[in-house]
């Protein structure tokens, strides 16, 4: 054994040797993911739980008390139109989950079917590969700008719009796998012993592919989170009635001198949620990667 | 023996540390040495430590987790465990050189032939660069390189195999060191160019006088180039001697097996090669007692609760056994 | 050449490789792997095929599997071509014809469980269900020198020697008549491949396979096989019964190979010509003879025509214009 193969043999085995715990034993241990995870977790539960959690009516407006500070019955204030910007917020943050959720696993479905026939049909490959990268060049708000204006604005819209300039850096994600896992010498064993196409795919070249798609898929997540705010704020995002994040601020932006906290708090909530997303998708990357190179 | 040693290695011990238990021991109370213009062969299977020996000479081990435990390595007498840092870098490429299996992990690819020879020479001597390129040019004519004004220029990329390791060679031996370690320098070469490599390698001794630890798991390579041999098994020297001794007489049951399993050519056809039983142990697994017991035919209770000492059987031919004795295998 | 207990046939077997090239694959190259191999195996029979890097031996062995396709030849297997088939018809012949393959790291799934791995097999030809499936399996464990208590271990789990057994047991699960063997003791340590090569001996000898027996080292090529072919730069430039290859070679480059194999005693030291310079390249083979360029008794002859081979009438066959066998 040469003296790099006798390094990596040595350190692999005293880290072996080390006893480590469980993979959500080491999780706990590292505080950021930890904490990004928890978080998270805050942010859902007050997003799905806001009828609880608040008495109010997002779309209750008292216009007596519009433009109010945070006070006892008004945690974060009112806007001009007097509704609660606590309660908007928090039903806001149903929509941002609805979004990032619903665009994350459309686009990772269709980037991985996509990217399972660009890597594996070489005919196929140049063709697609080539609309991929169109689709790249297309900046994705202006698309989505686009789209909007062509039909009516709803949150169906909203997800398709924001889903297509996501699904390329899937499909190349998904195919680099495909193409790298395709040489590996136990696909070509697995066709000396008569594997045909459907099980090589389903049982050998697809679970490759799961790692890497899970923390893609946060950061788009996160990504859509974003970009629906930016719709939402340029006023071609969810309909102006629905409360998003972006919808409030966009709202709130006219006051901003004299009633700050309009858009204080929901920006507030829209960078922790991105931040706790994307400090989980690091935490998961860590993870699941070094186990995916180990192991491969 | 210490009339002309160059390197002398006494009682090494390299290990790693593992967090929170005892340190995981690679190379366990190692003494070996290398007299000027002699040829060792260090020999053994994964996981021995061979390769970890080399590496502790010229502290090359991984931080943060291995460190030389114990022992002293002596280079005409400096000790080179406790030197500090620019001492001991200025040994390595100049009073000790090392080459290794893989020559093109070892050379950048992003640098020339020329440059990279040029660059050793130049940290170790000081001379104006111009003198560094003649200095890399004349080595490429010693190591034989066909066309070496040429091959100057090129890119490690542009060379083969055998090529690349010649650069290496000539690399390891531009500042004239006075050890040349090398680690498994044609295991990853075809067998026309191996031999085109030892020959070169014996070839290059003769002349310049270096001593030379080779290490290697091929027994052939052992005969044909080594004046004196080790055999290392999980961490420990079971077996040394001059090449003549270990091949004649191979009395360590490790050695006898090792040399047992090796086809070679003329040997029996179709007869059973002489298996060992079981695997190496793991680093952070040694059994207690003589580490090869677990699959040695001849262990006793003895062997598997204490680790035998070496014992001379005569000449210089020293192994480490409680069962063999005198020569005389039971 | 006797073709009637002949498990495989090979007839001017053919690879070509397009490489290089740039805008459009303009200016694209052929790299010739393997070019116009012939060479058959009988039953019980290993034919050791040796060669350097880049010899196109390990092309061979997937070439007759039909794991990458050839550019031109017949391959037989029992008889019956194979190179014609489609997909359908050419799978259920796979069972008869299996590999073994070099690496034991990367010719394993990371992700199946060891049990899986030999029964996967199984699983594509429906062989039995799934009770006389693992049966089977525990049996083929067994055989290699595994716990079948190990079938739920994954691969990571097993040292290199154990792995190269695991995939002996694939290969072994279809109950095919020949085994293509890529070097399938050259990752491993001493020790190990003595254990790996005295389980293919058994093996053969209780199963009756054949063997392809690919590699690059000569002594384990001897103790294995009872034909030897040397290969050089995708061509075949001697085939020989075992013991006739290595006491009398014919052709220069099988003596420059058996010189520069390392001694087994340090007084058997002597001094020996060595082959100098390197193997050309396969995309752009010398002419004539591809040896000649390294040959240390070329003529001038071996740079104009290239030299056919010829087998004589005990089976030793030569490609060489200066070493012809005798008639």
């Amino acid at each position: 054994m040469s003296s790099t193969q006798s390094l990596g043999t040595a350190t692999e085995v005293v880290k072996a040797a080390t006893r480590r715990p469980s993979r959500i034993g080491r999780m706990i241990r590292r505080p950021l993911p930890a904490m990004g995870a928890v978080l998270l977790l805050i942010l859902i539960s007050v997003s799905i739980g806001a009828p609880w959690i608040t008495a109010q009516d997002p779309f209750d407006m008292n216009v007596v008390d519009r433009l109010q500070p945070p006070n006892e019955t008004y945690f974060f204030g009112t806007d001009a139109f007097g509704r609660d910007i606590f309660t908007r917020t928090l039903y806001g943050g149903r929509v941002s989950l609805i979004i990032g959720v619903s665009v994350a696993v459309t686009s990772t479905v269709i980037g991985l079917i996509i990217g399972i026939i660009a890597g594996y049909f070489r005919m196929a490959d140049a063709i697609l590969m080539r609309i991929m990268d169109g689709l790249m060049a297309i900046p994705g708000i202006l698309l989505a700008i686009g789209l909007m204006s062509l039909t009516r604005a709803s949150i169906w819209v909203v997800i398709i719009a924001i889903t297509i300039p996501e699904v390329p850096r899937v499909v190349r994600l998904v195919r680099s796998v495909v193409l790298t896992v395709r040489e590996q010498v136990y696909i070509q064993a697995a066709g000396a012993i008569g594997t045909r196409f459907p099980r090589l795919m389903l049982k050998h070249i697809l679970p490759n592919t799961f790692a890497p798609l899970i923390v893609q898929a946060t950061y788009i997540a996160a990504s859509a989170v974003l970009i629906e705010s930016y719709l939402s704020f340029l006023g071609v995002g969810t309909p102006p009635e629905i409360p998003s994040w972006g919808n409030i601020i966009a709202e709130g932006r006219l006051y901003v001198q004299i009633a700050f906290w309009n858009i204080l708090f929901p920006s507030i909530f829209l960078a922790l949620m991105v931040l706790s997303i994307n400090i989980l998708g690091d935490g998961l990357r860590d993870m699941l990667d070094p186990r995916l190179a180990r192991r491969i | 023996m210490e009339g002309e040693a160059v390197l002398l290695v006494e009682g090494l011990r390299t290990e790693f540390s593992t967090g929170d238990g005892p340190p995981a021991v690679a190379v366990q109370d190692l003494s070996f040495h290398v007299n000027r213009g002699e040829t060792l062969c260090i020999v053994g299977e994964s996981g021995c430590g061979k390769s970890l020996t080399a590496l502790s000479v010229l502290r090359l081990l991984p931080r943060p987790y291995g460190r030389i435990g114990a022992g002293r390595v002596l280079l005409d007498g400096r000790n080179l465990v406790d030197l500090p840092e620019p001492e001991i870098r200025a040994i390595r490429g100049r009073a000790v050189s090392m080459i290794f299996q893989e020559p093109m992990t070892s050379l950048n690819p992003v640098l020339n032939i020329g440059r990279q020879i040029a660059e050793t020479v130049m940290v170790h001597e000081g001379l104006p660069w111009p003198a560094c390129m003649d200095r890399a040019l004349e080595m490429l004519r010693l190591v034989r390189i066909p066309e070496p004004e040429r091959r100057l220029h090129e890119y490690p990329h542009q060379l083969s195999g055998g090529m690349r390791q010649r650069v290496m060679i000539a690399m390891a031996l531009a500042c004239r060191p006075r050890v040349l370690l090398a680690d498994e320098p044609t295991t990853a070469l075809d067998v026309t160019i191996q031999a085109q490599i030892l020959d070169l390698i014996r070839d290059l001794q003769r002349e310049t006088g270096t001593a030379v630890v080779l290490i290697t798991h091929d027994l052939g390579v052992v005969a044909e180039m080594a004046d004196r041999v080790l055999v290392m098994y999980a961490g420990s020297k079971v077996e040394e001697g001059t090449a003549e001794e270990i091949f004649d007489a191979p009395s360590h049951p490790y050695t006898r097996g090792l040399m047992g399993a090796m086809p070679h050519l003329g040997g029996g056809h179709g007869t059973r090669l002489n298996e060992i039983p079981g695997v190496v142990p793991a680093l952070t697994a040694r059994p207690s007692g003589c580490a090869f017991a677990p699959r040695c035919s001849l262990a006793t209770d003895k062997c598997r609760s204490e680790a035998p000492g070496l014992n001379n059987i005569g000449g210089s031919h020293l192994i480490a056994c409680w069962e063999v004795n005198g020569g005389l295998p039971t | 050449m006797n073709t009637q207990s002949s498990i495989l046939d090979v007839e001017d077997l053919v690879k070509h490789y397009s490489v290089g090239g740039g805008f459009f694959g303009y200016g694209r190259q052929q790299l010739k792997a393997v070019d116009r191999i012939s060479f058959h195996i009988g039953e019980r029979e290993t034919l050791g095929l040796v060669g350097e890097s880049g010899c196109g031996k390990s092309t061979v062995g997937k070439a007759v599997l039909r794991l990458v396709e050839p550019t031109a030849g017949r391959v037989a297997l029992q008889g019956e071509e194979i190179t014609g088939l489609d997909a359908a018809s050419l799978l259920q012949r796979r069972k008869r014809m299996q590999v073994i393959f070099q690496d034991p790291y990367s010719s394993l799934n990371p992700r199946m469980t060891a049990g899986d791995i030999v029964q996967e097999p199984l699983i594509n030809f429906g062989i039995g269900n799934r009770a006389e499936q693992q049966e089977r399996v525990a049996a083929l464990f067994a055989r290699v020198g595994l716990r079948p208590d190990q079938r739920v271990n994954y691969p990571h789990e097993f040292s290199g020697g154990q792995r190269q057994r695991l995939g002996i047991a694939r290969a072994l699960a279809l109950g095919p008549s020949l085994i293509i063997g890529d070097e399938p003791v050259s990752a491993l340590d001493v020790s190990v491949q003595a254990q790996v090569i005295n389980l293919m001996m058994e093996l053969q000898q209780e199963f009756g396979l054949s063997y392809l027996f690919i590699a690059h080292d000569l002594g384990v090529v001897e103790h294995i096989s009872h034909r030897v072919a040397v290969m050089y730069l995708g061509k075949i430039v001697e085939i020989a019964p075992r013991e006739a290859l290595f006491k009398a070679p014919r052709h220069p480059y099988t003596e420059a190979l058996l010189a520069a194999v390392p001694v087994a005693h340090p007084r058997a030291r002597r001094p020996r010509v060595v082959l100098k310079g390197d193997v050309p390249s396969p995309i752009s083979p010398p002419p004539g003879c591809r040896f000649h360029t390294r040959c240390p008794i070329a003529v001038p002859r071996c740079r104009q025509e290239e030299p056919q081979m010829v087998i004589d009438a005990a089976g030793h066959g030569v490609a060489c214009h200066l070493r012809v066998t005798p008639a």
